[in-house]
């Protein structure tokens, strides 16, 4: 496990080392109609949030009369990769809207709110690997801008390998390297509960232990970036 | 041995360790795990006593009884109205309740509120989040006639009140407008000199801005004085 941890000279095409992520950048408060907003930039990934509610849940028979209900919808924009994305859901998208809707319900409480419905819209701008994780990271704090009651704040990364290494966030040349594994984590950092783990390739399981290691380290480097983000947003004063 | 572990009125986020030990208590917007008490929204800690609270930055409105909104008529049924108030559901606002006159059943009620009209109105009931419960017996709950009507976050709207409202006496004093704040953030803004309704409109929106900084009634007093003109907001 320290093994991974280890700084190593630049092994990777771009010259990052395996427990070096790309650079990241979070904004809150982006879009001023949603209830809650937030970009997050890992790389040249771009995912931008969108949080509506509490709201009036349709179709009715949906709503629960226990507590609110959480839906997430995501999806790439046509221009965010380089051949044109067909718009509208996809096999993909919907898989991927589901698997952030199970990452997120478990940070947040919606018992205050019955009946209604919280609408997260992850959109991604760019893409370049990651873009679930990214997308995870940003809605996450567009939920906290919203003012909806969470346990913690998610952080998602993605890990793998790549020529028999265990690295964290993989970009598009080496997520699409013949036998690369990619492996999505998310996780709550301050009790480390995990909330996404797909994994997409083959792994022995010492290996998939220390993969999973590294993507905790990097989710608490994310993490403090979300904090950063949402105190940042109210911090500044503002002169006219 | 316990010890709050970030200052009072800092900004903190969900998760975010707030203090440890039993010898606090947790209120809204934090929670205990352990010993140990954890914020759960993004928001301003406020100790008071032994409580810890955690007040919200942002958010929607979330109806609480006691409070005074204003709503706009969304429907009108057999036996009263629906006021949709800001929040997922709308709110009720029965003949009984609507006015101190004895309204007969066969009454067409739109003589009394339409469609679209504006009110004042204080919540006095609230079961779950689809039955809300207004009343407008109370003073200055009434139809909101004229005047123009913003919207501010609802989080911010304790400050624009100020303690024991000295900050909307202060802008209503300066400004000679007439002003109801409701909780659910709309503010209904009266009065004939249209700069001064613009120097009020400038104010509440400075508050907003500025409502999670210190020294804040000092600034809106200075700004208020220098008057219509100051202000160079968008």
């Amino acid at each position: 496990m320290v093994q991974a941890r280890k700084t190593e000279k630049a092994e990777r095409s771009d010259g990052r080392k395996l427990n070096e992520t790309r650079k990241m950048e979070a904004k809150v408060g982006i879009i001023k109609r949603a209830d809650g907003s937030a970009m997050f930039r890992i790389g040249t990934t771009v995912a931008l949030a969108a949080v509506y509610g509490p709201r009036e849940l349709f179709p009715g028979f949906m709503q629960n009369p226990e507590k609110g209900i959480l839906r997430c919808t995501y999806d790439m924009l046509s221009f965010s990769v380089t051949e044109r994305k067909r718009p509208g859901p996809s096999r993909r998208s919907v898989e991927i809207s589901l698997v952030t809707k199970n990452a997120l319900e478990s940070a947040i409480n919606l018992d205050q709110f019955p009946n209604t419905v919280v609408d997260v819209y992850i959109m991604i701008v760019q893409a370049d690997a990651g873009t679930r994780c990214a997308g995870i990271t940003a809605a996450s704090m567009a939920l906290a801008d919203a003012g909806i009651p969470m346990k913690d704040l998610v952080s998602a990364v993605s890990v793998g390998r790549i020529n028999g290494k265990i690295a964290i966030d993989l970009d598009k040349h080496e997520e699409d390297y013949e036998g690369t594994t990619d492996i999505p984590c998310a996780f709550m950092s301050r009790n480390n509960e995990i909330t996404l783990l797909q994994l997409d390739g083959d792994i022995s399981a010492e290996e998939l232990k220390q993969a999973v290691e590294l993507g905790k380290e990097g989710c608490k480097e994310i993490s403090e970036i979300q904090k950063k983000a949402l105190k940042e947003r109210y911090k500044e004063i503002k002169n006219e | 041995m316990s010890n709050l572990l970030v200052d009072e009125k800092e900004i903190v986020v969900p998760g975010e360790l707030v203090a440890e030990g039993m010898d606090y208590v947790p209120a809204v917007g934090t929670f205990r795990e352990g010993d140990k008490i954890i914020s759960s929204v993004l928001g301003l800690v406020n100790l008071s006593g032994r409580l810890i609270k955690v007040i919200p930055l942002s958010g929607r409105y979330i109806p609480k009884s006691g409070d005074v909104v204003i709503g706009k008529v969304a429907d009108i049924g057999f036996s009263g109205w629906r006021v949709d108030i800001g929040w997922a559901f709308e709110a009720n606002l029965s003949m009984k309740e609507a006015s101190s006159d004895f309204i007969d059943k066969k009454t067409d009620l739109t003589q009394y509120y339409t469609y679209g009209d504006v009110v004042a109105a204080q919540i006095t009931y609230i079961f779950g989040s689809k039955i809300i419960d207004l009343t407008m017996k109370g003073p200055g709950l009434r139809k909101l006639k004229g005047g123009r009507i913003i919207q501010i976050t609802p989080s911010k709207v304790p400050r624009v009140i100020g303690k024991q409202g000295s900050m909307i006496s202060m802008i209503k004093d300066k400004t000679g407008c007439r002003i109801i704040v409701g909780q659910n953030g709309l503010v209904w803004i009266q009065g004939e000199d249209s700069n001064q309704v613009i120097l009020a409109v400038d104010t509440i929106y400075k508050i907003e801005d500025e409502a999670h900084l210190s020294g804040l009634t000092e600034r809106i007093k200075e700004f208020l004085e220098a008057g219509h003109g100051s202000s160079k907001k968008d």
